[in-house]
């Protein structure tokens, strides 16, 4: 099968006082039609920069240097301001984190509904409107004809998230990209929108690129998982393979650090120790080394690959591509990581 | 909304009351008074004292001060000291020149410096914005009386193609050209000190609005830079504006008094230096109260205003 969307070793720089500062290197993965993919990784690894670079949003100060983004036949690295902008919002939509603060103070829902509606699909005002109404009632909005008419500070958080979907998907988009669509909303919210995008999915066939940092979402979600960290990817599995069996030392230790309710209750969390390195001043070797249990005199000096280690399953991490060592020692996880 | 703009209205009350009693004060603590303006000096202090007794300066303040409220109250703002014209007829007769001046100054002024804003911002930190922010402070920065005779001297005394001050030329009064050409001079030194502050406004409050997510949504709708600018981005940017322009309405009554004195303009502004100059009490006493009017009845409008650009904003 042809991916919808292949990212191919994308390199993203931005303008910073006269010096340019790499935000995300060598990153590539791909999109298959109606696929959900997952993306988790710490603030500031570059995960939303990679999503933004997608829509060509990356702002007048960001730019993709190198590598290809390759939607159907073209690179949407390459392409006219005008041809970007009909792809945005009709074959690759996009919805954020704050649903506070996304949608327009001064506009009514509808009047918002309406303009993508309108610049995409050709339809008149009326049929526009009517449109609107309906894709409003697919997303659950109640009294959907009235709330075109209103504010969005009228709506809660999980309203407002509902609206935001309802647009992203009124184009019937190939791509969704939801950028932590539901970090900034109560639990039970989550859940009901979680649910909603995997409905609305279904029926359309459209792929989702979900960003966050929520692993319990990528579990509940996705099919295929990228891990990035401080700007690159570094392992990449299908959900039960990453969730049973990371290979990636910082893989494993996101996932010792997920609270567990059978744990004893004087049980210290584990955590992995330091901080994500500034991207201006990235270690050199695996950049992971100066968090890392087993960082030998080679992580510090080169810089790993991602290599398939198994079929499907890439990692970039020298002790994978050497040999199974760590990963068959007997060391329990979480005691490395406290 | 109508019992909130009663409510506003009750409040106005005591606070003009409490201005015009400040005001009362520090008019009457001016050294000096009418009648050293409007009687001949070498007069007999009787005949002196007998002009303070008719106009009512000797008795107590606060008796003056109810004696002008009374008369306030039944619609009467009193005579003027130094033309016995009843003051309201001074007043009707200057309020239409000073709101043409000042009008068309705003006016002139928010069409420069809007544009200019606009592109200050969207192009921040370029060339044009550093050419921008610098023209606007230099617009700001120019006194009036400097631009004024600067431009008199330049087009009316050296060029000679406008008239050097005055409403009209004698004898043309109904001549809509020549009202133009006396009008062009003196708006343009109001408009570029408004322009000026405007641009500043303009952009910091776009700039402001910019970074907002909302305009990120607009953008990943796909729309063009052009409608996300100036369809998503002004109409948040413009809500402070209103503000700010709210603030000049009563100005567009009260005149500009440096400029309508360099040009001869017989507005307020002139009226008010005028008044301040022969200590016309019941001239300034109504120019004041009239100024204070406005500012509270300007505030009351752009909070009104308010409601209607900013769906957030609702009054019960």
């Amino acid at each position: 099968m042809k991916p919808l969307l292949e990212v191919n070793q994308i390199q993203i720089a931005f303008e910073s006082d006269s010096e340019e500062v790499i935000s995300v290197e060598e990153v590539s993965f791909s999109v298959n039609p109606g696929e959900t993919i997952g993306i988790v990784g710490e603030s500031g690894c570059g995960k939303s920069v990679t999503s933004l670079s997608i829509m060509g949003l990356l702002g007048k100060n960001g730019k993709v240097n190198k590598g290809q983004i390759l939607f159907g036949e073209e690179d949407l690295t390459k392409v006219s301001n005008q041809r970007i902008r009909d792809i945005r919002g009709n074959e690759i939509s996009m919805i954020f984190q704050e649903p506070m603060t996304s949608l327009n103070p001064v506009f009514t829902i509808g009047n918002q509904m309406i303009e993508g509606i309108k610049l995409h699909l050709k339809m008149n005002p009326k049929a526009a409107k009517e449109y609107a109404v309906e894709m409003l009632k697919k997303v659950g909005i109640p009294r959907a004809n009235e709330i075109m008419k209103e504010y969005p500070h009228a709506l809660s958080g999980g309203m407002r998230q509902r609206v935001m979907i309802a647009m992203a998907l009124a184009c019937k988009p190939k791509l969704l990209i939801a950028d932590e669509p539901t970090t900034a909303l109560d639990v039970t919210i989550q859940a009901q929108i979680l649910e909603l995008m995997k409905t609305l999915q279904k029926e359309s066939n459209t792929a989702i690129m979900l960003i966050t940092h929520d692993l319990g979402v990528i579990a509940e979600t996705a099919d295929r998982v990228i891990v990035m960290y401080a700007g690159q990817v570094v392992e990449e599995a299908d959900v039960f393979t990453l969730f049973k069996e990371p290979k990636h030392p910082y893989t494993q230790g996101l996932m010792a650090s997920i609270p567990h309710l059978e744990y004893e209750s004087e049980q210290r969390l584990a955590s992995i120790p330091g901080s994500v390195p500034s991207i201006k001043h990235m270690p050199a070797g695996c950049r992971f080394h100066t968090r890392c249990p087993y960082a030998t005199e080679r992580c510090e000096q080169e810089q790993p690959r991602l290599k398939d280690v198994q079929a499907g399953h890439k990692v970039r991490c020298w002790l994978t591509e050497e040999d199974g060592l760590r990963t068959n020692s007997d060391q329990p996880k979480e005691e490395i990581f406290t | 909304m109508v019992p909130y703009i009663i409510r506003r209205l009750l409040i106005a009350i005591p606070v003009l009351f409490g201005v015009m009693v400040v005001n009362f004060i520090i008019i009457n603590m001016a050294p000096g008074n009418p009648v050293d303006m409007y009687v001949d000096p070498n007069s007999s202090p009787e005949l002196l004292e007998m002009r303070k007794e008719q106009l009512g300066l000797n008795d107590p303040l606060y008796i003056q001060f109810f004696h002008w409220l009374g008369n306030l109250a039944q619609g009467n703002l009193g005579y003027s000291f130094s033309t016995y014209e009843p003051v309201s007829k001074m007043i009707f007769e200057r309020i239409g020149p000073t709101f043409e001046l000042m009008g068309l100054a705003l006016l002139a002024g928010l069409i420069i410096a809007l544009p200019i804003g606009i592109l200050s911002a969207v192009k921040q930190y370029s060339k044009l914005d550093y050419l921008a922010t610098g023209t606007s402070f230099f617009g700001i920065s120019i006194p009036h009386f400097f631009l004024g005779l600067g431009l008199i001297y330049i087009f009316a005394v050296q060029l000679q193609i406008l008239p050097a001050g005055g409403m009209s030329t004698l004898g043309s009064e109904d001549n809509f050209l020549d009202k133009v050409q006396h009008l062009i001079l003196p708006v343009i030194v109001l408009a570029v000190g408004i322009s000026g502050q405007y641009v500043r406004y303009v952009r910091a409050s776009l700039l402001e609005v910019l970074g907002q997510d909302y305009l990120r949504t607009a953008r990943a709708k796909g729309l063009k830079e052009f409608v996300v600018t100036n369809k998503h981005a002004l109409k948040n940017a413009l809500i402070p504006i209103i503000t700010i322009i709210g603030m000049e309405i009563p100005f567009l009554l009260g005149g500009a008094v440096i400029t309508e004195q360099i040009f001869q303009w017989p507005g307020m502004g002139q009226l008010t230096i005028q008044s301040i100059m022969s200590r016309d009490y019941p001239t300034l006493m109504a120019l004041n109260l009239l100024t204070a009017f406005m500012v509270l009845f300007a505030n009351l409008l752009t909070d009104i205003v308010y409601s209607f650009v900013d769906p957030r904003i609702k009054y019960k």
